[in-house]
């Protein structure tokens, strides 16, 4: 490729290395102090007006205490444990469960309406109601029922409302990517005898999820943190963990640590996401389409 | 019995009407080429035949079976006969192994080792072996074409459906690809091939049938058609393509 710098460098938040010239390397470690220059001396003004403020040191107290931290620690990161536990299971499931979905949406001809019309209902229904009040109403109004042979635990229906939620947006974007593979392509699988659902299984869903895995890993940021609305229920998650402390000893530091732990799997998982998005999109235009 | 008898089909898409009462027969061994411009309703035909796009009325039997009436499953009517479009269509996320094997397989119960070395028989008689595990898009439009020839053969269809299958070539790879049909000739392939290329019509079929605006306007022996066509607009057509030069 003898694409000009400027269209190669990438939109990400690190400049891209590769693909450059080397006579333009000189001018990239230039341009790469410079960022690093500037965002010092930002977070620096940023840390010398907030240190500056009058509250600053009750606020310290309160948010940044060490001991308190140290204190704390221990219980909010076997809660945070718990998050990703959580998180892990629910993906899982969430990808299976929005796939089946999305496949039956996918289906065409009258036999298939009342089905058809199941899955957009149930799509309508679960995107309309905000996550929290699902949680709240499934999570304490399934177990009151004392149904015979229906769990009770919060954390299962934590976890559950996180999958049944996910599942509706993760529909719409399997949805998105079948509808983008070229309709020929369902003809000719159908041409071969490939049954609706050979079609989708062997010919269409292969293809679509390839497109949409940006926007699958867009998913997997939003629901790594969501994990943690289940403490509405009194699930021992990390953010509950850390309220807990915080009941008992009117101090922050708990939330803090919270802060730090999911911080530590969000960004990895959002600058890989990006990495990804960037290399496909470059991949396609390599090839021309 | 004819292998394939089309009777008055018609077909609109919502208010345009795309083939307005055709009549045709196709016997055993017979090559038929269609031929007619672009909207003539040649490519609506050969879809309505494997079932593809259903038609309003009329009827189509295949070896005398009623294969547009609802109670068929189209899925065995599709078992019998091939089709190959104008795009290649093969699948790009398989290796060209996996296109050809993808329905003998899993639609229709062959076991692996015996899709497997008819494969290999149908790619070695088509000189593609040795591209066997290549995916689509390191293949040239020709060898795509062939491959996807090849993934229609693969069921052993005794009726093949050819739908413009050189149109998106580029002109030095039309001819690899018609070699093919004139091989499957040979071998006595029943064939109905809707074509631009109206000097391979002329050598290849044993029947031409004009379609103009949705009716078969014209048909008989190429001969005839190409060197006495009795309607107007036959005559029309066939002038413009001399004139484009490609007769």
């Amino acid at each position: 490729m003898s694409a000009a710098p400027e269209e190669v460098r990438s939109p990400g938040l690190w400049p891209s290395r590769r693909n450059r010239p080397r006579r333009h390397r000189e001018e990239g470690a230039r341009s790469a102090l410079i960022a690093a220059g500037s965002t010092v001396i930002l977070l620096g003004l940023i840390a010398f007006w907030v240190v500056n403020s009058e509250t600053w040191p009750a606020v310290q107290q309160q948010f940044f205490s060490p001991e308190k931290f140290r204190e704390v620690f221990p219980a909010v990161a076997s809660g945070f444990w718990l998050d990703i536990r959580m998180f892990m299971v629910a993906e899982v499931l969430i990808l299976g469960f929005a796939l089946v979905l999305a496949m039956i949406r996918a289906l065409r001809g009258p036999a298939f309406f009342p089905l058809r019309a199941l899955v957009i209902v149930f799509i309508d229904l679960v995107r309309g109601i905000p996550i929290i009040l699902l949680i709240l109403v499934l999570g304490f109004g399934v177990p009151a029922l004392q149904l015979s042979g229906v769990p009770k635990s919060p954390l299962f229906w934590g976890v559950a409302t996180l999958v049944i939620s996910y599942s509706a947006y993760t529909a719409e974007v399997y949805r998105a990517g079948i509808e983008s593979v070229h309709e020929s392509q369902r003809m000719s699988a159908r041409s071969l005898g490939l049954t609706q659902v050979q079609a989708l299984r062997y010919v269409l869903v292969p293809q679509a999820i390839r497109n949409v895995i940006p926007a699958l890993l867009n998913g997997f940021v939003s629901l790594q943190k969501d994990v943690a609305l289940v403490f509405v229920l009194g699930v021992r998650e990390g953010v509950r963990e850390a309220q807990i402390f915080t009941a008992k000893t009117f101090n922050y530091t708990g939330y803090i640590a919270a802060t730090i732990l999911f911080l530590l799997v969000s960004i990895p998982v959002a600058r890989f996401t990006d990495w990804y998005t960037e290399r496909d999109r470059r991949r396609k235009q390599a090839v021309g389409n | 019995m004819a292998k394939l008898d089309i009777q008055s089909v018609v077909k609109s898409f919502d208010d345009k009407v795309v083939l307005r009462d055709v009549d045709l027969t196709v016997d055993l061994h017979d090559v038929v080429c269609l031929i007619g411009s672009s909207g003539s309703g040649k490519s609506t035909l050969l879809k309505c035949i494997n079932l593809l796009v259903p038609i309003d009325s009329g009827e189509i039997l295949l070896d005398g079976e009623a294969i547009t009436d609802p109670s068929v499953n189209p899925n065995d009517v599709r078992q019998k006969m091939g089709i190959v479009f104008q795009a290649f269509n093969l699948f790009p996320h398989m290796s060209v192994r996996q296109n050809i094997l993808l329905s003998p397989v899993k639609v229709h119960g062959v076991s692996k080792d015996e899709a497997e070395s008819r494969t290999h028989e149908l790619l070695e008689q088509f000189g593609l072996l040795d591209k066997i595990d290549e995916y689509p898009d390191r293949l040239s439009g020709g060898q795509q074409q062939r491959v996807a020839i090849v993934r229609a053969l693969a069921t052993q269809p005794d009726l093949m459906l050819f739908d413009e299958v050189t149109s998106a070539l580029d002109p030095e790879l039309v001819a690899e690809v018609l070699n093919v049909i004139r091989g499957l000739k040979e071998e006595g392939m029943t064939m109905l091939i809707a074509t631009h290329e109206m000097g391979f019509a002329r050598d290849v079929a044993d029947r031409v049938c004009f379609l103009d605006d949705g009716k078969i306007l014209e048909h008989g022996p190429p001969k005839e058609i190409f060197s006495n066509p009795q309607q107007p607009r036959t005559r029309e057509f066939l002038q413009r393509i001399v004139e484009a030069g490609r007769l």
